[in-house]
């Protein structure tokens, strides 16, 4: 039946292949005949061998993975906008993949009997139906034409980075090219290129190709100052260009720039230099098709000009991550590493949503991350934790002042979300007004905090003493620090609250040395690591690094580094401590990638014996830190 | 003794001459294969007494799809009109030439209904402006089991001193919360549909909070 849903559902369909190939009638009559179904993270919508539906489906939101074989190898991730489940409509048999949700997914069902005729009438319908179904690619587009796209999706393709054939690949190249004329002068090229954020651009002539100039060019021949800056293009251009047809593949690519030298290839339509250039290919988009690593994903991220661009570079930055663990490769080194890539994510969040904003801020201002991520101990995405501070403003703009940052913390929380951090439970967000203060309320509240404390209060400073800088001004970030350190001497009896607080975390073990399991909710039976194990050393550390008023260093294993120098008496504990907390978060970290989850809880019975042993030596530790808090900061040694 | 429990509990039944209420057997079906209509109304204005029904909006619910096919979107043609709320739904007096009367609209949507259990949010002001309208046309009012997305969130939220509840979650809440596009927001047929999204995201969160046993209509209604 035709209705207000069913137009919204006819929307959503006619940006997307085959639908595109309808008339707009023909979508809105399919419309209302479908079905919108919820499916939960990780659930099936139709296994290997089943029997088909009498519908396929689009992706409206969310993913789907398609999954085949006993290694359940992933052979297709589906993601807005994308069809499956195309095997009912085209062959008489039962499905030869699994489809299962990887994302809380919303899809369209659509009846096969109702689409069928249009797939036999309609030319293109049809072969985009076929084409999809035989490359066994959702989307035919997608591949052979998937450069169109590069400039505003570069960052959309990396994904899916694992296991394919460089040699057969076909390169992704930027179709958005840059040129300019041979009279051009080089000061006016220096302008383009970095207004446009390229490493070259081409020389053209009637549209054909008879230069480059990269930034290699300009800094022999014009920074050198062997030409004016005045000097025009054909003068200091690379020519001829070295020239290939569009249909290169990866490994081509690679050693056509080696072969020549050069790091920008030219692509045009025969391959000559005498047609016209579709498109130019960089060592970095080589690179990028070659694989994942820091620096590339780095510059992706900073080219995003849309949260949506990012979220699939957080997908890569997850299999580096699966990468750096299979290797073995330092958690120290590693959490550095990942935690500078989502720091980077964070920023061009903020820097996207301060477009956004119709003026530039108003103030100073600092986005500070609190909690795990606070800690640089953040490997896999969890809930967002953050906060605001701004300069103090003048009673006149203090309104203006707050609804404005107030404004810009809700775009980066919905940014944050839509890349993949999901919304604290417990509203600890910037865009919460509690949380989102000027410099001098932020310090009213944490005086509160340690000059009234009660069990929440402790709790708050736990979460928010952590916190680290993402983006804005140091110097505010830096001042609230001095003020907390401060005044936490001044008041040493907030140390108590703190030591409790510390250790009231639940024993990881009981009685028998046996492991104490969840004993309700939906974590029955699992071993919650964050609170059982990390949480009593990350508290441990805190209080400690408190009492001796270092600031700056939030992160745990560096905390315990840090006291091992600041008290040699105590240095083994300490070091001890900090080994047991990175093997505990690679733990963690790995038990996460595993089932896409926080990896907070873990199933026992998937570990081996060896690994249960590893996680057990780790409790002691916890144990003796626990007792020598306990000590130093006996409440009669205090007061 | 338990059997004479069991003789004595019988046989009060017998004594006040009711039968055992077989009601609740249907509590313990599972929530995916349960027939749900979540609905929304747009009204000339929040006065149950003398504001009027502009449109009801109907999806059904079950197993966690939506079929548009099996959706009731009805514009009723109504005397009373109030301009101001019209800024909000935007249904303006005369925009659709043949809307049903009153009467008619309410016939079809009872048949629609059927004995599903009705969800909606802030269920008890769609309800009674049902209601009302039942009753002022002589029809027998909605005796449907009822559920309502605003009250169910609130169980969804984590019991922690931190955080700073509301009283009242709106819908727009809800659809920011879950990500849901609020595109359609206003109009009957989209909040029902935004109620939906909701809903089944609530079940969700509601399910993880109960850990592995089965979940069963009980859970929504022992609140």
């Amino acid at each position: 039946m035709k209705n207000t849903i069913s137009h919204r559902v006819a929307d959503f369909l006619k940006g997307f292949p085959p639908f595109t190939f309808l008339n707009q009638k023909d979508i809105e009559i399919l419309s209302e005949q479908i079905s919108i179904i919820y499916k939960e993270k990780d659930s099936v919508i139709f296994a290997e061998n089943e029997d088909t539906h009498d519908c396929f489906y689009i992706v409206h939101k969310g993913a789907v993975a398609l999954r085949k074989g006993p290694k359940n190898d992933v052979l297709d991730m589906c993601d807005e906008g994308d069809i499956f489940g195309l095997r009912p409509l085209i062959a008489n048999e039962n499905y030869k993949m699994e489809a299962r949700t990887y994302e809380e997914s919303i899809l369209y069902a659509i009846p096969i009997a109702l689409f069928r005729p249009y797939a036999l009438e309609n030319k293109d319908v049809g072969n985009f139906l076929i084409q999809s179904f035989a490359s066994n690619t959702r989307n035919p587009y997608s591949k052979s034409h998937r450069g169109k796209l590069y400039g505003e999706t570069l960052a959309g393709e990396i994904l899916d980075t694992d296991n394919k054939l460089l040699d057969i690949q076909p390169v992704k190249y930027s179709k958005k090219i840059v040129t300019c004329s041979s009279i051009t002068t080089a000061k006016a090229i220096a302008e383009i290129m970095t207004k446009k954020n390229v490493g070259a651009v081409l020389v053209v002539e009637d549209k054909l190709p008879i230069g480059i100039i990269t930034d290699k060019d300009l800094r022999n021949k014009i920074v050198t100052g062997e030409y004016p800056i005045t000097t025009s293009a054909s003068l200091i251009m690379t020519s001829p260009v070295i020239t290939y047809p569009k249909k290169l593949t990866t490994t081509q690519a690679q050693m056509a720039m080696m072969k020549s030298n050069i790091s920008h290839i030219c692509l045009t339509k025969d391959g000559t230099p005498n047609t016209k250039a579709v498109g130019i290919l960089s060592k970095h988009d080589v690179m990028v098709s070659l694989g994942n690593n820091p620096a590339v994903l780095i510059k992706a991220v900073k080219r995003a000009k849309k949260y949506k661009e990012i979220k699939p570079i957080r997908a890569s930055i997850m299999q580096l991550l699966q990468g750096y663990l299979d290797q073995n490769i330092p958690i120290s080194l590693t959490s550095k590493i990942i935690t500078e890539l989502n720091d980077v994510c964070i920023q061009q969040v903020i820097e996207i949503a301060l477009k956004k904003m119709s003026t530039p801020p108003p103030a100073k201002f600092a986005w500070l991350a609190m909690g795990s991520q606070g800690r640089s101990e953040q490997l896999l995405q969890t809930d967002q934790d953050n906060a605001l501070v701004y300069e103090d403003v003048s009673e006149d703009l203090r309104e203006k002042t707050k609804k404005y940052f107030l404004e810009l913390a809700m775009h980066v929380n919905k940014g944050l979300f839509e890349i993949g951090y999901d919304y604290c439970p417990a509203e600890m967000m910037a865009s919460n007004p509690k949380w989102c203060l000027s410099l001098d309320e932020w310090k009213k509240l944490v005086h509160h905090w340690i000059t009234n404390t009660g069990k929440d209060e402790v709790l708050l400073s736990f979460i928010f003493f952590d916190y680290s800088l993402s983006y804005g001004d140091s110097e505010l970030a830096n001042k609230l620090s001095d003020y907390i350190l401060e005044d936490i001497k001044a008041n040493p009896v907030f140390y108590l609250h703190l030591v409790s607080g510390a250790l009231q975390s639940p024993s990881p073990t009981g009685f028998f040395r046996e492991f104490l399991l969840e004993q309700d909710g939906a974590n029955k039976d699992f071993f919650d690591i964050k609170r059982r194990a990390l949480m009593p050393l990350s508290d441990a550390a805190r209080v400690l690094i408190l009492s001796h008023a270092v600031k700056s260093i939030s992160n745990t294993p560096e905390r315990f580094e840090k006291l091992a120098e600041l008290e040699p008496q105590n240095k083994e504990l300490y070091l001890a401590c900090s080994y047991s907390y990175r093997a505990l978060l690679k733990f963690r970290t790995k038990q996460g990638l595993l089932h896409n989850d926080s990896g907070q809880y873990i199933a026992l019975g998937d570990l081996t014996k060896l690994e249960k042993i590893k996680l057990k030596s780790t409790f002691k530790t916890i144990k003796e830190i626990q007792e020598i808090i306990s000590i130093r900061f006996n409440p009669s040694n205090i007061l | 003794m338990k059997d004479f429990l069991k003789k004595s509990k019988a046989s009060l039944f017998d004594f006040l001459k009711i039968k055992e209420k077989t009601i609740d057997k249907t509590l313990s079906n599972r929530v995916d294969s349960t027939r749900f209509v979540v609905l929304d109304t747009e009204t000339t204005g929040f006065d149950h007494e003398n504001d009027r029904i502009l449109c009801i909006g109907v999806v059904t619910l079950q197993n966690g799809v939506i079929s548009i096919p099996d959706s009731f979107e009805i514009y009723i043609h109504q005397e009373h009109y109030d301009k101001s709320s019209a800024q909000i739904h935007g249904i303006l007096k005369d925009w659709v030439m043949d809307k049903p009367s009153e009467l008619e609209a309410l016939q079809q949507f009872l048949t629609f209904l059927g004995d599903a259990i009705i969800i909606a949010h802030h269920t008890i002001f769609d309800i009674t402006m049902i209601n009302r309208a039942l009753e002022r046309n002589g029809l027998p009012i909605l005796t449907n089991k009822t559920l309502d997305t605003a009250y169910l969130y609130k169980k969804t939220l984590i019991m922690s001193n931190l955080l700073e509840r509301k009283d009242h979650y709106a819908l727009d809440d809800l659809a920011d919360k879950f990500d849901i596009s609020k595109k359609d927001r206003h109009t009957a047929m989209g909040d029902a549909y935004i109620t939906a999204i909701a809903f089944l995201k609530i079940v969700k969160k509601l399910k993880d909070l109960k850990g592995k046993k089965e979940f069963t209509l009980i859970d929504l209604f022992k609140y």
